[in-house]
């Protein structure tokens, strides 16, 4: 009987196969990317015009300078914003002209007419600390976040923010055109209006 | 009765190291996946606050990087907070340079699309994030982006 050796196996290609998979996974991963919230500065004009805003149209949220939160000027814990915040904004109190059909809030004379009327005024101190502004800011977007997932999910069966998904989705199947129409219209019917004043000195 | 003095007689094979290559790319791999890669040198603290109704910035030649915070303990400069731009520490009346800077090297086609993120440690005063706010609004970089990290708002106060 002869001397049967298990065949060695020539491993020269081996690391040709370890570079073909080494630039598969260079070419597919995407480097974690940063995320946060993204916000658009107002424009810095000389004389502002005076705009008459109705006292029940706005929504003052104030962060003092030892980071408690002031919503019109009474204390709040920031886990009831978000619901203080959409109770305003959804609140569709005005009539004729002013009315909102798509809003389900109280209807409340006290509270806004509408969302497009509606605007949130943040004011912070110097001394408020970035952390406490930052949750105060996540709440507010959290709000109108939320109103729209609910317009968009009666509208279009589809999450307000799976929508923006799919927009930036480059894999994304649909017609963008019209995924972007649908964007823009549920962002009118809930504009984001977040006023922010300089912060006071004191 | 050869069979078994077959057996006694054949030494063990050795092993193949021809797979060590795999085992190391495998690690490659993992690390490659798992690290971010920072362009700037850190030169103050930076534990951003936390957030979760976030966007992605996917398009990393789009963002302009502002960093601020207390500046690192081996710089001895003291607690208070400070502006980083480009692996230097900067004033707020230097924020406007920077920006324009930056928007040089872009190309025309992109400049509208910049955006500044502002990476801010948790611990700093709105007073300076509010001056550097101010000094983009002169520039007109209304594209802000408060890079934070993914977790619930509520673990910003402890």
């Amino acid at each position: 009987m002869t001397r049967r050796l298990a065949p060695s196996v020539n491993a020269g290609s081996m690391a040709d196969i370890a570079f073909l998979l080494l630039i598969f996974f260079l070419v597919s991963t995407t480097i974690e990317t940063d995320a946060g919230i993204s916000r658009k500065l107002p424009p810095l004009i000389e004389d502002t015009p005076d705009i008459v805003i109705r006292e029940r149209n706005l929504f003052r949220v104030e962060i003092n300078k030892f980071d408690e939160l002031l919503v019109e000027d009474i204390r709040m814990d920031i886990k009831d914003l978000k619901n203080a915040a959409m109770a305003f904004l959804d609140n569709g109190g005005g009539s004729g002209e002013d009315a909102c059909t798509y809003c389900k809030g109280n209807g409340d004379l006290k509270s806004s007419d509408n969302p497009e009327t509606a605007i949130i005024s943040l004011t912070n101190n110097r001394e408020t600390s970035y952390a406490m502004y930052i949750a105060v800011q996540n709440e507010l977007v959290a709000a109108y976040n939320e109103l729209r997932n609910r317009e968009a999910r009666r509208m279009y069966g589809i999450s307000f923010v799976d929508m923006e998904k799919n927009l930036k989705d480059v894999r994304y199947g649909g017609d963008k055109n019209i995924l972007k129409a649908r964007i823009k219209k549920i962002q009118s019917m809930y504009p984001e209006k977040l006023s922010e004043a300089e912060p006071k000195n004191q | 009765m050869s069979k078994f003095k077959n057996k006694k007689n054949t030494q063990l094979p050795e092993i193949s190291t021809a797979s060590l290559p795999d085992i190391v790319f495998m690690l490659l791999f993992f690390f490659m996946v798992a690290t971010v890669m920072r362009k700037d040198v850190l030169m103050v603290e930076n534990n951003l606050p936390y957030a979760d109704q976030v966007e992605k910035l996917d398009k990393k030649n789009l963002i302009m990087n502002i960093y601020a915070g207390k500046p690192s303990s081996r710089y001895h400069l003291g607690s208070e907070s400070r502006i980083q731009l480009n692996d230097k520490f900067a004033d707020v009346k230097d924020v406007q340079s920077f920006i324009l800077e930056e928007r040089r090297s872009k190309r025309e086609a992109q400049r509208p699309f910049l955006i500044t993120s502002l990476k801010v440690d948790e611990h700093t005063k709105m007073g300076l994030v509010g001056d550097i706010k101010k000094e983009l609004r002169k520039v007109e970089a209304l594209k802000i982006n408060y890079t934070t990290r993914q977790g619930e708002a509520k673990n910003n106060l402890k």
